[in-house]
């Protein structure tokens, strides 16, 4: 981007600014705002056309697009913010299609008040977050609604990559005898966030997960292992993800309890809170289901990547025409790993 | 967490229950009733019926807050928030809990009322804090675990001054409940008692000593981690074997057996016994709950309001009362599964995470199916 004089007389207040609706007008100072902030941040050949949509060059493969929408709060949280997270996750929907991802595009809803200072603090950690992942914004959108109706910031993104020839990977591609691998601990962001949120404090912080697994999968698909499956298990945790696999492929599933991994501090919150891990969102995990001639290799592989350091294998697929996901107990029990039932909520007494 | 991984080693609960099977006597059957939620869950859970002898039987018992709770009362807390238009706080489970008309207090929100999801009486204290135009009420449930932190937080209200502070108390007694089961519902068809946990730490294991005395039952009071439970089940068998009826203490690094003494003078100076109380499938037991004092009657939402109460039955093909009273299994209720699922509950035992029904289903439904299939 050529550098050229502000159109602008003054520049904006970041520091004490706050959003006002003449932000979303459509007017100067939307455009002011766009450029200052979000152009100066996002900075790429694409944003700088500058025009309703980015033309983009021909892609070399099938085309991958994912579509997601970010609301957490706190929009600030150990090991990441809603920027960095819009981002990772994004490019995690796009990989677990065992594609490159290449581009994003991001919406902003910002509330009537918020201020300039944390908007640009998200927009700066969005930067970095997709240029250490190699991926661009090429285009955006801002609105800005009345106070009290948001909350602060929602980000909605898109996510486009590109899968090539023989990389098919769908979660209706579970069979039978096909291992089940996990790429490392499970709960580490919603219990992140939920600490935050209930102001708990441990000795050591609760740190999220949030990062981009999409080096983790090319690693993996590199491997040629015969790779059927793979899902970021997100909102509604491990549990919810094996349950929608489950049911995309007609299949069931038993887990081994004692394989699953789950930070220490982790297992102690959830215990504390009355929760369950395998229902926290993860947002830097992945599932991988292959066939199971190749999970010892696959398994190596993972374990190998920096991201992948505590990769178990975790269960196998079974033959179940009612769909279950069933657990061996580390007690020797057995018992179904149901979906989620409404809200996580602590136990009464 | 070191603490709590010890008791869940998954070989020392092998031992146990090898222990068990080979204590328990041939062509004798061991029916013992958990009477917590908390166990129930625990059981579930961790599968732990897969490591007993088939001659060991447990049966859930109503020892699940939500799960007693008439649907009379949780009418009274939507008439509140949807006519008196408080702020109603509530414990996340009992939101969900069917009412009157295909009401819960969740659908009452989504018309209007301002219903609160709190963690403990004192979020709700602290809400009617920051919101002094508004009338709060907490809707106030649970055993004996949870009546001292409500009488915490009245005290506090009180010495606050607040005027926008009260409580629907439907606090509730244990032994009173075991009484019934044993004296009414069929208590000949038990052989001993799960006895509670967190319940025990606060009245301690006395209270249960007439059980043994005078009905002849062993109890033996055991922790929710699954090695207790474990334990506890070796105990009874034991017990039984020897044909000893006593109380047993499993939960010894928790329960004395005189119990909290601090909590209960609390209790004893902010509630008393209400004459008569309906739960739900064990019907109109006598002094088996709570209301405030005279002394904290301002605090009293039912007074406050003019709440009176109405009883309603059960939805007919619900099998809750009975699945309270030991009586039927969850699998045995026609609408299992089908019409009454965790998403869609008709019945209350279908809600609380320690309801027999939400246990099973959530656990330990795969059992059905496998019988029905094969």
């Amino acid at each position: 981007m050529t550098k050229r004089k502000s159109a602008y007389t003054r520049p904006l207040d970041i520091e004490r600014g706050r959003i006002d609706m003449n932000h979303g007008s459509g007017g100067r100072a939307m455009a002011q705002l766009v450029e200052e902030l979000f152009a100066e941040a996002l900075a790429n050949e694409y944003l700088a056309q500058g025009n309703d949509g980015a033309v983009l060059p021909p892609a070399n493969g099938r085309l991958v697009v994912s579509s997601d929408g970010h609301v957490v709060s706190p929009l600030f949280f150990p090991g990441g913010d809603i920027g960095s997270l819009a981002v990772h996750g994004t490019i995690n929907d796009v990989a677990m299609m065992g594609a490159q991802p290449l581009y994003l595009t991001a919406s902003f809803i910002l509330e009537e008040g918020f201020p300039l200072a944390d908007l640009r603090r998200i927009v700066v950690s969005m930067a970095e977050a997709s240029a250490a992942a190699g991926v661009l914004v090429v285009a955006g959108d801002t609105k800005v609604v009345e106070q009290g109706k948001g909350d602060g910031v929602f980000i909605a993104t898109t996510g486009i990559g590109v899968v090539r020839e023989g990389v098919n990977l769908s979660g209706s591609l579970a069979r039978p005898g096909d291992r089940i691998l996990l790429s490392g601990t499970i709960g580490d962001h919603g219990m992140a966030i939920l600490s935050r949120r209930e102001g708990l404090e441990f000795d050591a912080p609760i740190v999220s997960d949030s990062v981009a697994l999409h080096g983790l999968v090319a690693a993996m698909l590199e491997s040629g292992a015969g790779l059927h499956v793979l899902r970021d298990p997100t909102r509604g945790g491990l549990a919810t993800t094996l349950n929608e696999i489950t049911r995309q492929s007609g299949v069931g599933m038993l887990l081994q309890e004692s394989a699953i991994p789950v930070a220490p501090v982790v297992a102690a919150a959830s215990e504390f809170l009355g929760l369950d891990p395998l229902y926290l969102a993860n947002e830097g995990k992945l599932v991988a289901i292959c066939a199971p001639a190749d999970a010892g290799r696959l398994l190596e592989i993972m374990q190998s990547h920096p991201l992948g350091g505590s990769a178990a294998i975790i269960g196998e697929v079974t033959q179940d025409p009612h769909g279950f996901v069933q657990m061996t107990t580390r007690l020797g029990g057995r018992r179904i790993v149901d979906w989620l039932t409404g809200e996580p909520l602590p136990r009464i007494c | 967490m070191k603490y709590i991984d010890e008791f869940r080693d998954g070989a020392l609960a092998e031992t146990i229950a090898a222990n068990i099977a080979s204590e328990v006597h041939t062509g004798r059957r061991y029916s013992l009733m958990e009477f917590c939620g908390g166990h129930t869950h625990a059981i579930s859970r961790y599968g732990l019926a897969d490591l007993l002898p088939p001659s060991v039987n447990m049966i859930h018992g109503p020892g699940c807050p939500v799960c007693v709770l008439p649907i009379g009362r949780i009418d009274q807390a939507i008439r509140l928030a949807l006519q008196h238009r408080v702020m109603l706080c509530s414990y996340g489970d009992c939101l969900r809990v069917p009412a009157s008309q295909g009401m819960s207090l969740l659908k009452a929100r989504s018309r209007g009322a301002d219903v609160r999801m709190v963690y403990s009486p004192a979020d709700a204290l602290k809400l009617a804090q920051a919101h002094p135009e508004r009338q709060v009420v907490f809707f106030a449930i649970g055993f004996e675990t949870t009546t001292p932190p409500t009488a915490v937080v009245v005290k506090q209200a009180q010495s606050m001054g607040l005027k926008n502070f009260s409580l629907i108390c439907n606090h509730v007694l244990t032994p009173a409940a075991m009484r019934a089961i044993l004296a009414n519902h069929g208590g000949d068809r038990l052989d001993g008692f799960v006895g509670p946990a967190h319940v025990s730490t606060v009245i301690g294991s006395r209270p249960y000593e007439v059980f043994a005395h005078e009905y002849g039952k062993p109890v033996v009071i055991a922790g929710f981690e699954p090695l207790d439970v474990m334990q506890a089940i070796l105990m009874l068998v034991r017990q039984i074997n020897r044909g000893r009826a006593e109380v047993e203490n499993e939960f010894t690094r928790a329960v004395s057996r005189e119990g909290n003494h601090k909590a209960q003078a609390l209790v004893g100076e902010v509630f008393r016994l209400r004459d008569e109380f309906e739960w739900r499938g064990l019907g109109v037991i006598a002094h088996s709950a709570l209301a405030l004092r005279d002394a904290f009657a301002e605090f009293d939402a039912e007074q406050r309001f003019g709440l009176d109460y109405h009883a309603v039955p059960d939805h007919k093909a619900c099998e809750c009362g009975a699945i309270l009273r030991g009586e039927k299994r969850p699998e045995q209720c026609k609408i299992f599964g089908t019409a009454c699922t965790p998403d869609t509950p008709v019945g209350s035992c279908m809600v609380s995470s320690e309801g027999a029904c939400a246990a099973h289903y959530t656990y330990g439904r795969f059992k059905n199916v496998a019988v029905a299939a094969g």
